[in-house]
């Protein structure tokens, strides 16, 4: 239960309050999978649970993307390179790769939603040849909000990966879609016998991406989402971050939507 | 484990004596205004002696009783969860250093010796232990480990008491190192004790007890049998988790989010309510920080917040989700029911809300049976 201090080695704006922090692993044998968390402990402030948004094939940089949203986030995003931040995990369950293998995958994510997929899009890109047509479909408010912008267009470029983005507002020099993230579904092209379905992004958005998946055949079995929940321990014992029978922190936070289907269509769970 | 054996009065005072010279804190019911806590005792003078509990949802009394009896009352707001996880232990300290900060291990904890705790209780330990002990939290952990447990049967349930729908009482059946049976009978007043455990065997060896005749040992057992049968309330089990989450869209849970004040009395009085908080504290100058626990209530909006708002804005959701945690999702994490029938959510609840009347209200409005009763009564009005 105690924080392992690290050292941070660099520390990027991505946006105006978001921040991605390159901090010193608590051990060399430290790894994670893609979509597991760590909490983020700023000395005397608090601690969060924050998810990894780094590669996993590289245990050597733990990579962690932050929204400065209270005080905890913001402490935590006020660091200099050499400061210490306090580590525990990584916690939770990670995004299944494995099952998404031999068919399509559609990644749908919104916001700062992309930060918890980015490492499965490293380990997918890392092993492309396990898998059929892959696609990310990204939605941000405005394309000043697109996160790792640089990285989505390197994506673009490549053919193995179809990368679709549309935001609420566009500006002057915005030429893509405009709209929810929902609308690009039907721009991608996938086998829904097959396809595995990563989402990430605000709850409404996911309920609304889940609901558009269902629709065109993608059974709630091979739909997964990262689920956001307060959570104080990481471990099972605080019992905030309960969901119906799972504690989103060590059952989740990537959880099916088989698991939940009592509770992700019911209000105030 | 060994045979039962007779003690008196002086020689549960002598039990005390025995824990206190090995080194525990003795701990158990006493008298603090009007109600019955539980600290530090030295002695029988210390316990409730002559003093029975009336309760009934939202109310407690204490009453005098026409005998001496040590044990003649059932739990109080308080459960022994107050010493194995005692709000704001801190977990650790921490200490700024010139490359950052490091952590340092807080105080040892005492060794308590939980006198006079329930067969609910024992079971309610047993619970928290499932939750505590397999990711060694630090807190609960140790004080657990190094406890001694004093249990005492109940032969004189209250009306909000249901430990027997549960299979939790009113005889303990595993957890305690010593288990008392008082025996109320005018001149011959005393307690059968058995050990449960080898230390336990150890302590009594200690004390100048005889072995209980046939006779006192079914005496002993036929008042635990009786209240058995003299239960305040009961809880019907059977299908209780399929239930609870076939009916989490039943709307009677408004009706319980109306009387419901969300004051966490329920969760607080618990003694398998776990939920906890953490406090971070810093030091003026920045030179020191620390980590303490704190007890905390699903009743909460703070409990569910997260950015944007709390998960559970209603009163209603956060009856439904403190019901459906312990009735129905504790089974499938823990493997059992977060409920001994103790009855205190029941007592201390200040507007009566209680649990045992709430599931039979949803079994009696159960939506899966009204789901199939729907096309019957539209057969009707056409």
């Amino acid at each position: 239960m105690h924080p392992v201090p690290c050292r941070v080695r660099s520390v990027v704006r991505e946006l105006e309050d978001t921040f991605t922090l390159d901090i010193e692993p608590p051990e060399s044998d430290w790894g994670f999978a893609p979509g597991q968390f760590t909490m983020l402990y700023a000395f005397g402030v608090g601690e969060v649970p924050i998810s990894i948004s780094g590669d996993p094939n590289d245990p050597s940089r733990l990579v962690q993307t932050i929204r400065a949203v209270g005080p905890v986030t913001d402490a935590l995003t006020s660091v200099s390179p050499g400061d210490s931040v306090g580590v525990r995990g990584p916690y939770g369950s990670a995004w299944p790769t494995g099952v998404a293998e031999g068919g399509d995958l559609l990644i749908v994510t919104g916001g700062i939603g992309l930060a918890p997929l980015r490492p499965a899009i490293f380990e997918i890109l890392e092993h492309r040849d396990r898998y059929g047509n892959v696609t990310l479909m990204y939605g941000a408010r405005s394309p000043s909000e697109l996160l790792f912008a640089d990285e989505l267009q390197e994506w673009r470029g490549r053919f193995d990966l179809d990368v679709l983005i549309t935001v609420d507002h566009g500006d002057q020099v915005w030429r893509g879609p405009v709209g929810v993230v929902t609308s690009l579904i039907n721009r991608a092209s996938f086998d829904p016998e097959s396809a595995v379905a990563f989402v990430c992004g605000p709850e409404i958005m996911m309920r609304f991406t889940i609901q558009d998946l269902e629709r065109k055949g993608i059974t709630d079995d091979r739909l997964y989402v990262s689920m956001e929940r307060n959570m104080k321990c990481g471990i099972g014992l605080c019992g905030h971050c309960q969901l119906g029978r799972h504690f989103v922190c060590k059952d989740g936070p990537i959880l099916s939507c088989a698991a939940m289907s009592d509770t992700f269509w019911t209000r105030e769970v | 484990m060994t045979e039962p054996l007779v003690i008196d009065r002086e020689g549960v005072d002598a039990l005390i004596d025995a824990l206190i010279d090995r080194g525990y804190e003795v701990v158990g019911p006493t008298v603090r205004g009007q109600t019955i806590l539980y600290d530090t005792i030295t002695s029988t003078g210390d316990l409730p002696v002559g003093i029975r509990d009336r309760q009934e949802a939202g109310t407690y009394r204490l009453e005098e009783r026409d005998d001496d009896a040590l044990f003649g009352y059932v739990v109080g707001p308080q459960s022994w969860k107050k010493f194995l996880t005692p709000p704001g232990t801190v977990f650790w300290k921490g200490l700024r250093t010139a490359d950052g900060f490091e952590t340092v291990e807080p105080e040892e904890p005492p060794s308590y010796a939980f006198f006079g705790a329930r067969p609910c209780e024992v079971a309610a330990m047993k619970i928290q232990d499932d939750v505590y002990l397999p990711v060694e939290d630090g807190i609960y952990t140790e004080r657990r480990k190094r406890s001694f447990t004093v249990a005492v049967n109940c032969t004189e349930p209250a009306a909000t008491c249901f430990c027997a729908s549960l299979g939790t009482g009113p005889d303990v059946n595993e957890g305690y190192d010593i288990a008392l049976t008082e025996v109320l009978g005018g001149e011959n007043h005393y307690f059968l004790a058995e050990a449960g455990t080898d230390t336990g065997a150890d302590v009594l060896a200690e004390l100048a007890a005889r072995e209980a005749r046939d006779e006192e040992v079914v005496t002993a057992r036929r008042l635990v049998v009786h209240a058995t049968d003299h239960m305040g309330r009961t809880l019907e089990t059977k299908g209780l988790k399929d239930l609870l989450y076939a009916n989490l869209a039943n709307p009677y849970w408004d009706e319980i989010g109306e009387r419901c004040l969300s004051c966490t009395n329920c969760t607080m009085v618990c003694p398998t309510c776990f939920c906890s908080t953490v406090e971070d504290r810093q030091a003026l100058d920045g030179s020191s920080a620390e980590r303490a626990r704190t007890w905390d209530s699903c009743f909460t909006l703070d409990f569910s917040y997260i950015h944007g708002g709390p998960v559970r804005s209603s009163s209603s959701a956060r009856y439904r989700q403190w019901l459906t945690h312990k009735l129905a999702s504790w089974q499938d994490q823990f493997d059992s029911i977060g409920c001994v029938g103790c009855g205190r959510c029941i007592t201390w609840c200040p507007v009566g809300i209680d649990i045992t009347r709430e599931v039979a209200m949803i079994r009696e409005r159960d939506i899966r049976r009204v789901a199939v009763g729907t096309p019957a009564v539209k057969e009707v009005a056409e």
